[in-house]
C-alpha cells in the first residue's frame, strides 16, 4: 500500500509542462516497451499523486497497450491511487505486529476522524517493516512510534 | 577492478580502519532511524568535530544492530561497547577521549554477554551493524566480494552448484527447496538466455527480516546473486522489492552503481570473461507477488497473477526462459558458503535443515528485534531468553509464516526450529516472522485478522481462494460478534480442506493454515464464542456492529 514519501502539491502551469516532460524521459528510458508500465505507472503517481482516466489513455497510446491492460495493472496494485489525494496522508499499519498491539482500535479511530470532508486520506498498510514500533503510523511520511489513541487524536487535531 | 587489485584494497582499508582510534557504529536501520538515529549520528559526529578527534575517530552509519526495542543503538569502542536509547544529548560523551567506559552513560549500556547476543549466531547478519551500507570499501575490508573473486579464478560453474548442494542449503523464503538442486536445474536448461531473480518482496506482516538484509548489508546480497549468476549461466538479475520499502530500494541502487563503477558488476567482473547486471524493480502493494510466477508476471509489466505450474520457473519463467528465484536471505548466505565451504555450513543446523535461520521478533515480547539463530534451537530459547520472554502478561501463541503459517501453544515450545518440524505442528518456517501474542490476544480474532488479510490479497483468478476466503472470514467475524453457530466449526474445517487442496497457488493453499492451527490447539476458545457468547480473552466485543 502506498507510503507517501513525497507529497504531490499543486503547482504552477509551468512546473506541469515540465512534469509531463519526466514522464515522457521516464517512458523513453525504457524504449516505450509494454513490460515497463508498472516502473512508468510509479514515475506517473510520484509526479502526479494519483492516475486520472486521461493519463492511463496517454500511457496506454504511448506504451502501445491497450487502455483496459493498464487500468487493469493500475487497479490491481494497491500502491496506485485512481483519486486525487487529499493534503494530508495517514497510513496506518495494520500488520501483525500493530495488530496485537491494537492497530485495530486506532484504525477505527482515525476512520471516524477522516470521513467525508476530512483533508486527511486515510490508508492501510499491511506491515510497514518497523515492528519493534508497533503499533506504528505514519503521517505525512514521518513514522509514529508506538501510538496511542491520544496521541493519534493529536496527531488528527495537528494536521487539522 | 582486477582481484589482485581488490585484495590490495582490502588490506589497505584495513589497515586504515586499525589506525584509527575508535570506530563509532550509529544503527541507521528503518527501526532506529523512526527513532532520530540520523540527528544523533550527526550530532556525535559534530562532537567528535569538535572534541577534535576528527582524523582519529570515524563516526559511521550501518544496519540493524537487532535490538529495536532499544533503539536508537550507538555501538562505539570500535564494537564492544553497545549503548541503547541515546538521544542527541548524549553524543558529547560518546565523542569524549575517557572511552571506552564512559561512566556516564552506564545506564544507556547494553551488556553484549546477555543472551540476546550470545545465544545468537549471525552468518547472514555478519556484517549487519559493523559495516556501513552505503559504503563499498567498508564491505571489501569485511572481506567483501572474495567469493566472487575466488568463484571467478578458480572454479567452474559446476563445482559452484556442488559446493551449494553439499551445505544442505534450502530457501529462505518459507518453502524450503534445495538451493543447490534448483541452481543445477535451471543450470541444465538448454537456452541461450536465463535469468537470476532475487525475491525481496517481503510481504508476510510481521516480517522484517529481508528488509534489514537489504538494508545493513547490500552488497552481500548483490555478491550472493552474481555467484549464482556464473552458476547457472545467467547474465541478468533482477531484484524485485516492495514498494514499501523506501530505504532499502535507495541503498540497492547506491550499491548497484558503486558496484558497477568498479566493475564488481556489469560486464566483465573483475576483468573475467563473466558479466552480470542486476536491475531493480519495485513492487506495487500486492502480496501474492511474493508467489513465484505472480512476482513474474510482475516483472514482466502485468498483474500479478499466478499461473498453473508446471512447468516452473527454472524451465520457463521470465519471458518463458529459465529463471532462479531464490530469497534475499537464501542469497545472503552464498557468498560465506563459497569462502568457508559447504562442509562448513552443512555442520550447522539439524539433520534435514542447514545453517541459521534469521527472524524477526515483535508482538508482546521484551527484545524486539532482529536475530539470527542455528536451525535447531527451540523456540522457548528464542523466545524466553533471546527474546527476555512477554513481559507483565501471560505468554499464549507465537505465530510463526505470517498469514499462510499457525499458531503455536506453549506446550509445543520445545519444538526445534526447522523446515519439518514446525509443518509437523501445523505451522510453517515461513519467511521469518515470529509474533508473540499473550492472553490477550483472542485466538478467534487472530485467525479472523489473517483471513481478512488473505481474503483482500487474493488475486480473484481461482474462484476457491477468491470465493473461499469470503466465506471463511464471513464465518469467523460472525464467531466474534457472538453470532456463530455449531456447524460454523464444521463448514470452516470443510472450507480449509477445500482451499488447501483446490487452489492455484500458495496463498489459497496455505491460507486456511492460521484457522486450522488455532482449531487444533484452542478449540475451547472457539466453543466459548459460539456456546457461551463469551470472549475468554475479552478481545472480542460480541455485538454486531451498528451500521451508520
Amino acid at each position: 500500500m502506498p507510503i507517501a514519501e513525497t507529497k504531490p502539491q499543486a503547482q504552477p502551469a509551468a512546473v506541469k509542462d515540465n512534469r509531463e516532460k519526466l514522464l515522457e524521459r521516464a517512458m523513453s528510458r525504457h524504449q516505450y516497451a509494454g513490460d515497463a508500465l508498472i516502473e512508468v505507472l510509479h514515475t506517473a503517481q510520484e509526479l502526479y499523486g494519483f492516475l486520472s482516466p486521461g493519463r492511463m489513455r496517454t500511457i496506454a497510446h504511448k506504451l502501445r497497450l491497450p487502455p483496459s491492460r493498464v487500468l487493469g495493472v493500475a487497479s490491481f496494485y494497491h500502491f496506485f491511487s485512481l483519486q486525487p489525494k487529499r493534503e494530508h496522508t495517514m497510513v496506518v499499519c495494520i500488520g501483525t505486529a500493530c495488530y496485537v498491539a491494537g492497530a485495530l482500535g486506532l484504525m477505527e479511530l482515525a476512520q471516524q476522524r477522516c470521513g467525508a470532508g476530512s483533508n486527511v486520506s486515510l490508508q492501510t498498510a499491511r506491515c510497514i517493516g518497523s515492528c519493534g514500533l508497533a503499533p506504528a503510523v505514519i503521517s505525512d511520511g514521518n513514522i509514529l512510534a508506538r501510538v496511542t489513541r491520544q496521541g493519534l487524536a493529536a496527531e488528527l487535531d495537528r494536521l487539522g | 577492478m582486477t582481484t589482485e587489485e581488490l585484495y590490495q584494497l582490502q588490506a589497505a582499508e584495513e589497515e586504515r580502519q586499525q589506525a584509527l582510534e575508535e570506530r563509532i557504529y550509529c544503527c541507521t536501520a528503518a527501526g532506529c532511524i523512526s527513532c532520530g538515529a540520523e540527528g544523533l549520528r550527526s550530532a556525535i559526529a559534530a562532537e567528535v568535530k569538535a572534541a577534535g578527534r576528527a582524523d582519529k575517530v570515524e563516526v559511521c552509519g550501518t544496519g540493524c544492530m537487532g535490538m529495536c526495542s532499544r533503539g536508537p543503538l550507538v555501538l562505539a569502542a570500535s564494537g564492544t561497547a553497545l549503548y541503547g536509547n541515546v538521544t542527541p544529548s548524549d553524543a558529547a560523551a560518546l565523542a569524549r577521549a575517557d572511552a571506552p567506559d564512559r561512566p556516564s552513560l552506564a545506564e544507556r549500556r547494553i551488556d553484549l554477554q546477555a543472551p540476546f547476543f550470545a545465544r545468537q549466531m549471525r552468518i547472514v547478519l555478519a556484517n549487519s551493524g559493523r559495516v556501513d551500507p552505503e559504503k563499498l570499501t567498508d564491505y571489501i575490508a569485511a572481506g567483501g566480494y572474495r567469493s566472487l573473486a575466488q568463484v571467478l579464478a578458480d572454479m567452474q560453474p559446476a563445482q559452484v552448484i556442488e559446493e551449494v548442494k553439499t551445505s544442505g542449503l534450502r530457501g529462505r523464503g518459507g518453502a524450503g527447496y534445495p538451493t543447490g538442486l534448483k541452481w543445477e536445474l535451471v543450470s541444465r536448461q538448454i537456452s541461450p538466455t536465463r535469468y537470476v531473480v532475487c525475491n525481496a518482496d517481503e510481504g508476510d506482516p510481521g516480517a522484517f527480516m529481508d528488509r534489514s538484509v537489504l538494508e545493513g548489508d547490500p552488497h552481500r546480497v548483490l555478491e550472493g546473486m552474481a555467484i549464482s549468476g556464473y552458476a547457472v549461466g545467467a547474465q541478468q538479475g533482477y531484484i524485485y522489492v516492495r514498494g514499501e520499502y523506501g530505504l532499502a530500494i535507495q541503498r540497492l541502487q547506491t550499491a548497484i552503481k558503486q558496484a558497477e563503477r568498479e566493475h564488481l558488476l556489469g560486464s566483465r567482473i573483475l576483468e573475467s570473461g563473466f558479466g552480470f547486471r542486476i536491475d531493480l524493480r519495485i513492487g506495487a502493494g500486492a502480496f501474492v507477488c511474493g508467489e513465484e510466477t505472480a512476482l513474474i508476471a510482475s516483472i514482466e509489466g502485468k498483474r500479478g497473477q499466478p499461473r498453473q505450474r508446471p512447468p516452473y520457473p527454472p524451465e520457463s519463467g521470465l519471458w518463458n526462459q529459465p529463471t532462479l528465484i531464490n530469497n534475499v536471505e537464501t542469497f545472503a548466505n552464498i557468498p560465506p558458503i563459497v569462502e568457508k565451504g559447504g562442509k562448513w555450513f552443512a555442520g550447522i543446523g539439524t539433520a534435514a535443515s542447514k545453517g541459521t535461520k534469521v527472524f524477526a521478533l515483535a508482538g508482546k515480547i521484551a527484545n524486539t528485534g532482529l536475530i539470527e539463530v542455528p536451525m535447531g534451537t527451540p523456540l522457548r530459547t528464542i523466545l524466553f531468553e533471546i527474546g527476555g520472554g512477554v513481559p507483565g502478561g501471560k505468554f499464549k501463541a507465537a505465530q510463526t509464516g505470517g498469514p499462510s503459517g499457525g499458531c503455536i501453544p506453549e506446550q509445543l515450545l520445545d519444538t526445534p526450529v526447522d523446515y519439518e518440524a514446525l509443518t509437523r505442528i501445523g505451522s510453517i518456517m515461513g519467511s521469518g516472522g515470529l509474533i508473540v501474542m499473550d492472553d490477550s490476544s483472542c485466538m478467534v480474532d487472530v485467525a479472523r485478522f489473517f483471513m481478512e488479510f488473505c481474503m483482500d490479497e487474493s488475486c480473484g483468478k481461482c474462484i476457491p481462494c477468491r470465493a473461499g476466503t469470503v466465506q471463511m472470514h464471513d464465518i469467523l467475524r460472525r464467531m466474534t460478534l457472538g453470532e456463530g453457530s455449531e456447524d460454523d466449526l464444521a463448514m470452516l474445517e470443510e472450507l480449509s480442506g477445500l482451499l488447501r487442496e483446490t487452489s492455484l497457488c500458495g496463498l489459497g493453499q496455505t491460507a486456511p493454515n492460521p484457522v486450522m492451527s488455532t482449531l487444533r490447539y484452542f478449540r475451547p476458545e472457539y466453543e466459548a464464542h459460539i456456546a457461551q457468547h463469551e470472549c475468554p480473552a475479552g478481545h472480542c466485543r460480541m455485538e454486531a456492529e451498528v451500521l451508520a
